[in-house]
């Protein structure tokens, strides 16, 4: 039993590390933004493997992190939700939809 | 076979990871990351956490990945500016080294964790008789951290506050999103008259049980937006215009509901969230029918996006 909550842990460690470094190096908005998500998910799962860990009274995990865990992965979602909005509305606003200082010449018009 | 299992599992999360991070094209990695998200769930049900699992399939894949899904298509042609602006060498090897930081600071701690474990389950055994729910995830949203879940309807809201801001001015308080169109025979058309009914059922069903079993209201609301969001996709039916005075009320209900059982508590139970003795279920249901609704067009609306159509 613990095995699994120690491999899953770990797992989460290197999800986190894989969407830090995606982050930084990744130029394009809705690419940081799927980074982040990944980065959630490792956190998440680090947060799920904590709780399997605290497994007693006869249930598989403790349950008031997995509980927080329900309410941390709707906020996620709304948060990734707000993201996005900001992101489409900047491309509908300029025609791009980059982080540089000076955006390229939109295509369109303001 | 377990320990086979757990790791052919972790080496698949690691693979979808990795593609969603390096695919060279955003719409392939957007759809690796609803892979990731479905993966995930069965770590989840590995972990223990069923409830858990429901939502993460919900949401983490599916609502997330949809919504990730459609802004990758729609901002397909801003692609090929925005990769002649990635970092040069050095930044990549320095944030390689942070990451693999990260993750090593990360996995010394899971290594490192306190034996035997620190668990709240026992108080939560000792405490569940009192709500008179059974599934101890469900006393715990509702009950014992009532205020988590409080104040989570409510960032819900205010996500949606968010997004429907972002709306230019000519669009205020019109339809969100752009207008859909399908081939009224097509297969997508099919799927659309066919899904609702069951998924419907489904939601309802996973809500019911909630109390007692795995499910509650936040996955049921998913499915419901989810099954709308289906309709709206195929040009069955539209989003309605945000400014419409019972989408308002709607989306606020069940903040309400639950703000006045919570504010009822200081009077009958002695505390903000506190349930009368012998009243605690019927008081839970009350606030999990009462979130449900508005919950689920909540998400509904904030996937639809900002208002882009104005109103006529």
């Amino acid at each position: 039993m613990t095995d699994a909550a120690t491999l899953f842990g770990l797992v989460a460690a290197a999800l986190v590390g894989l969407g830090v470094y995606a982050l930084i190096v990744d130029p394009q908005p809705l690419r940081k933004i799927l980074a982040f998500n990944v980065i959630g998910a490792g956190v998440f799962v680090l947060f799920g493997a904590v709780a399997h860990r605290g497994a007693a009274a006869g249930w598989g995990g403790d349950p008031v992190p997995q509980a927080l865990l329900i309410t941390g992965l709707v906020v996620a979602f709304a948060a990734t939700a707000l993201a996005v909005a900001v992101l489409l509305r900047l491309h509908a606003e300029t025609g791009s939809a980059t982080l540089a200082p000076e955006p390229p010449p939109a295509a369109g018009d303001e | 076979m377990i320990a086979a299992l757990n790791a052919a599992l972790a080496v698949l999360v690691l693979a979808l990871a990795v593609w969603t991070v390096a695919a060279r094209s955003t719409f392939a990695a957007t759809v690796g990351f609803v892979a990731y998200g479905l993966v995930l769930t069965l770590v989840w049900v590995q972990l223990q956490g069923v409830d858990i699992a429901l939502t993460e399939g919900a949401i983490g894949g599916g609502l997330t990945g949809a919504m990730l899904v459609a802004a990758a298509a729609r901002l397909r042609d801003t692609e090929a500016s925005a990769r002649a602006e990635r970092p040069g060498l050095a930044l990549r090897i320095a944030a390689a080294c942070v990451a693999a930081c990260v993750t090593a600071a990360l996995a010394y701690a899971i290594l490192a964790l306190p034996e035997p474990a620190p668990t709240l389950a026992h108080l939560t055994a000792d405490n569940i008789a009192s709500t008179g729910v059974a599934n101890p995830i469900t006393a715990v949203l509702i009950a014992f951290r009532a205020m988590d879940t409080l104040l989570e309807a409510i960032v819900v809201l205010f996500a949606m506050i968010g997004v429907w801001s972002l709306a230019p001015d000519r669009a205020w308080g019109g339809r969100p999103g752009q207008p859909h169109h399908a081939d009224p025979d097509g297969i997508l058309a099919w799927f659309a008259r066919v899904l609702p009914p069951i998924g419907i059922v489904v939601a309802i069903y996973i809500f019911w049980v909630g109390a007692d079993e795995p499910g509650g209201k936040f996955q049921a609301a998913t499915i419901l937006a989810a099954m709308w969001m289906l309709a709206v996709v195929a040009g069955l039916a539209d989003a309605p215009p945000v400014s419409r005075t019972w989408v308002r009320l709607a989306l606020v209900g069940g903040a309400v509901v639950f703000l006045a059982v919570g504010a009822a508590g200081v009077v009958t139970a002695g505390a903000f969230l506190a349930y009368p003795d012998g009243y605690a279920k019927l008081l839970i249901k009350l606030i999990e029918w009462a979130l449900l609704p508005s919950i689920a067009l909540a998400l509904a609306l904030i996937m639809a996006g900002a208002p882009e159509r104005p109103e006529r």
